[in-house]
């Protein structure tokens, strides 16, 4: 019998980390990826990793927090057993990062150095400089050449995937790919294929994210069966530079050096900002979440800096922006100090816009940036730890026997609104527990072993790829891809990211078909037979109609507030009498209005493929460890509802949540 | 928002072609509209959108390599003005400043695929002759690693950044199909892995690949290479370090014989 081989498409944090342990625990890896790996957009992300540490555990921290903090982030919308596995894990993956070679920043007494991130108190944040994805990824592609250069890996750069395989009983057996040079279409056999495609951040026109973010292999997946979870859920991170081609990034890890963000206090003051005194200065989010600051979790920060632009006090007169304020006036840190720290963030920002941000405040708006959302995938729960039974062929597969999804591509880990610096922590550790998880698949697969499949199945597969690549090439009509590509961006961008109204949702979903049908009737500029970007380019457009579509509809039906899903008209409004009793009656109803809305809206949402449209339906999450309450981050004016969630809800939800475990 | 140094309405953008790797390359020239804070993805963008040449005839889109559009992952190398650099630092602004017209070609020193598209593979299988990566005993949890000193860090982390652009290549004088040079970057891969202590134990074997032909001797010391990284790596400081442990090694091995 031929070895058991695995494909995995995808080569991020996520898809590495995957291939590495399975070529250790000797399988044969093919791995797809449209870039050379490690060009992969993993490598644009900035601030750092999260893990519990020496110098927190000092201050009282443990795992458990930094599992509390990310339930908390994402509004308890995360189902808790993976979440607190990853949680442990966390000091173990940054140790294994360490010994791979990651230069991390380090301490006078060379230990790791940390800092602080979005939605946590405690300075978890492991970092290499301001390019921490980079190393983290460059460590995983050096591993993954080691185990290339001894026969256990095989690359496929430069190849896109087109579809996965699945036979009579609906197993997957592999995938169809395309090399993007020969336009040759090949199937790949294999017992296990794991998507780690990543985001969807060009559905939205700009983003912070890379040229090869279409989300398109995700569509293919969902397009195939595969149910998409939580699509509505995409984050907008605050702070980004405004730019004609992509949004680019400033990492968190600006304010979590003492970066602050502000405007002038008054309107349209049109002073240089180094002219502006202090007291002139309104620090919004220090003023108005004292607790937590400028690190407030990112979908709150996008709100607050949202309303403070459209209040009027844009710093641009151009367009929106506020300030993000590096000098050593704001933040009493001396610039060498912040170069070492935050170089690579300081040289974009010199390179881009020609400002060093040491010498006067940057300018930042923003920009859609994560999908929490993504390909559903099982887990399976250890009824000791209350995290994961690692030897579970259930972890991080979809609803299709045989494909697995990890990374951003998946949907598990964050809930609604992912922290600062822990995204580099799930995909690596969604990619390295694909090891026991594929030992444990191979052990008993459920279709039998690839080799008995029928070659027919892949010339079938490969066949219905030929066809629909030959009716993309003869598309002859009108209308311009990229055109098209761009309207798509500008109208999702503007209804479906920070604040969502349901009469501009609808009118979206009006506008999408709208756009789905002139897609129809496009034009290739490139009809030719060797490295067609433009082929690949328009059939992903057609990817992104769809997860659009997906996203809006989604949107459409969560009638609530929670994390990055932001609907004004579902908000609970909050107490504010001026009488103690009043207002402790007014946060006393509004206890019961979050409650009654975690009755109704605590849940996964899931989308299946239908070719009327997505067919949605929706599951419970695993609220096992810790039981939901408001997420007001110590916001100004809330502490009386708290104080009555703890005092008079507390106990009810508790309950529950023990009762439902 | 930056202001625009010109007032040019329309950029003249002359690219250097190729249909397939075996045809002969050829030269179009496009009209883009400007725009302020443009850079030249954007204007590859544009020629996309609009695939027409200067005089009218349309045309396919110029293919080119890109991802990240921030530096950080060096796909988008290529000949702007005759200087090699990544296109997406590039913004169209200052080169308005060196004249009217843009130009844009492939890299000289590997093969093209098509347009500005090129194979570099040949520097990434370099990594495998020089083992660029540390070699652990297991990615199971055994612990942390070593304490290393923040000028050891300091040392390693500018090295680590370099993203296998193929920048120094381009401008190496040793570096062509005709030679068997590593070039400059496999090179300061291998001094940043001797750096770290567990590489460390590996260094003689970086080293001795280093040391037979295409290696540290075939480096002409042009400098040519520290001067177009983008990411600043100390690619002479490196290469003078590798030169001297390769001594030193050389040295070492004739001692114990």
């Amino acid at each position: 019998m031929a070895k058991q081989r695995v494909v995995i498409v995808g080569g991020g944090l996520a898809g590495l980390a995957a291939a590495m342990q399975l070529a250790e625990n000797e399988i044969t890896v093919d791995l797809i990826s449209m870039v050379p790996v490690k060009r992969s957009h993993s490598v644009c992300a900035q601030g750092g990793i999260n893990c519990v540490n020496k110098f927190t555990r000092a201050q009282g921290d443990t795992e458990w927090n930094h599992f509390e903090d990310t339930v908390y982030g994402g509004e308890f919308l995360n189902n808790q057993p993976p979440v607190k596995e990853m949680c442990y894990w966390a000091p173990k993956i940054v140790d294994l990062a360490d010994r791979l070679g990651v230069p991390f920043n380090r301490s006078p007494e060379g230990n790791l150095a940390v800092r602080r991130f979005g939605g946590t108190l405690y300075k978890r944040t492991v970092y290499a400089g301001a390019s921490t994805g980079q190393q983290l990824l460059y460590a995983l592609d050096e591993q993954v050449r080691r185990w290339e250069a001894e026969g256990l890996i095989k690359k496929y750069e430069f190849w896109e995937f087109l579809a996965p395989v699945l036979d009579e009983r609906g197993i997957c057996r592999g995938c169809v790919a395309q090399d993007m040079f020969s336009l040759e279409i090949k199937a790949f056999p294999a017992d296990a294929v794991i998507l780690a495609t990543g985001g969807c951040g060009l559905i939205f026109g700009k983003s912070t994210m890379s040229m090869v973010c279409t989300g398109a292999a995700n569509a293919r997946a969902y397009r195939a069966g595969v149910i998409y979870a939580n699509p509505e859920f995409v984050q907008v991170h605050p702070t980004a530079i405004p730019g004609a081609d992509k949004l680019r990034l400033i990492s968190e890890a600006a304010r979590g050096e003492s970066g602050r963000v502000w405007v002038p206090r008054r309107k349209g003051d049109a002073r240089h900002p180094n002219e502006i005194p202090e007291a002139e200065r309104y620090y919004f989010l220090e003023e108005r979440y004292p607790k937590y600051g400028n690190l407030v979790p990112r979908d709150i920060a996008t709100r607050e800096i949202f309303a403070v632009c459209k209040e009027g006090y844009s710093v641009n007169p151009h367009t929106y922006a506020v300030y993000l304020d590096l000098t050593e006036r704001a933040t009493g840190v001396k610039p060498e100090v912040l170069r070492k720290k935050l170089g690579a963030i300081l040289e974009t920002y010199q390179k881009f816009r020609g400002v060093d941000p040491l010498s006067e405040p940057m300018q930042i708006f923003p920009a859609v940036h994560y999908s929490m959302g993504g390909l559903w995938v099982d887990y399976e729960r250890d009824g000791h730890t209350g995290g994961l039974r690692l030897d579970s062929p259930r972890n991080q597969q979809t609803n299709v026997p045989g494909l697995y999804a990890i990374g951003e591509a998946d949907y598990q880990y964050h809930g609604a609104n992912r922290l600062g610096a822990n995204s580099l922590l799930s995909c690596i550790f969604a990619g390295l527990i694909m090891g026991p998880a594929i030992q444990a698949l191979f052990r008993n697969l459920p279709g039998g072993s690839v080799d008995k499949v029928p070659g027919s199945l892949f010339d079938q597969a490969v066949g219905q790829c030929r066809e629909r690549m030959a009716a993309l090439l003869r598309k002859d009509g009108p209308e311009n891809p990229y055109q098209l590509h761009r309207e798509l961006g500008e109208l999702m961008t503007r209804n479906v990211t920070v604040v969502r109204h349901n009469a501009e949702l609808k009118q979206t979903l009006d506008e999408l078909e709208r756009l789905s049908e002139r897609y129809q009737r496009c034009g290739l500029s490139d009809r030719g037979p060797w490295t067609n970007q433009t082929l690949s380019f328009t059939r992903a457009l057609g990817d992104m109609l769809l997860l659009a579509k997906v996203i809006t509809a989604a949107a459409l039906r969560r009638d609530e507030c929670r994390g990055a899903h932001y609907k004004p008209e579902f908000s609970i409004p909050p107490p504010t009498a001026e009488r103690p009793d009043e207002l402790r009656e007014q946060a006393r109803q509004w206890c019961r209005k979050y409650h009654a809305q975690n009755q109704q809206w605590l849940k996964t949402t899931l989308a299946k493929w239908t070719p009327q449209g997505a067919d949605f339906s929706y599951e419970p999450v695993e609220c096992d460890s810790i039981a939901p309450r408001p997420r007001t981050y110590g916001l100004k004016g809330a502490e009386i509802i708290d104080e009555v969630w703890k005092s008079e809800m507390a106990g009810a939800a508790e309950a529950k949540a023990a009762a439902a475990h | 928002m930056s202001t625009p140094t010109s007032t040019a309405t329309t950029l003249t953008v002359r690219v250097r072609r190729q249909d397939r790797p075996q045809d002969r390359p050829y030269t179009q020239i496009f009209e883009v509209p400007y725009q302020p804070d443009m850079n030249v993805i954007s204007v590859l963008q544009a020629i996309a959108a609009r695939p027409v040449t200067a005089d009218g005839q349309g045309t396919t889109p110029v293919a080119w390599d890109c991802n990240c559009l921030e530096e950080v992952c060096g796909a988008c190398s290529m000949l702007i003005n005759g200087r090699v650099r990544q296109a997406c630092s590039c913004l169209v602004d200052e080169l308005l400043r060196q004249g009217p017209e843009i130009s844009l070609a492939p890299l000289t020193k590997f093969p093209v695929v098509r347009d500005l598209v090129v194979d570099r593979s040949r520097m990434f299988e370099a990594l495998k002759k020089v083992r660029a990566w540390i070699p652990v005993d297991t990615y199971a949890d055994i612990g942390p690693g070593p304490t290393i000193s923040v000028e050891q860090q300091e040392q390693m982390y500018p090295l680590s950044r370099c993203m296998t652009c193929g920048c120094c290549m381009e401008v190496c004088p040793q570096y062509h199909d005709a030679s068997d040079f590593i070039g400059p970057a496999p090179i300061a891969q291998a001094a940043l892995f001797n750096l770290n202590p567990v590489g460390k134990m590996t260094a003689s074997e970086r080293l001795r690949a280093l040391m037979g032909p295409g290696g540290i001797t075939d480096c002409g010391n042009a400098q040519n290479c520290v001067k177009v990284c983008p990411k600043e790596v100390p690619l002479t400081w490196a290469i003078g370090k590798v030169g001297r442990d390769a001594t030193i090694e050389a040295v070492r091995r004739w001692l114990l014989r």
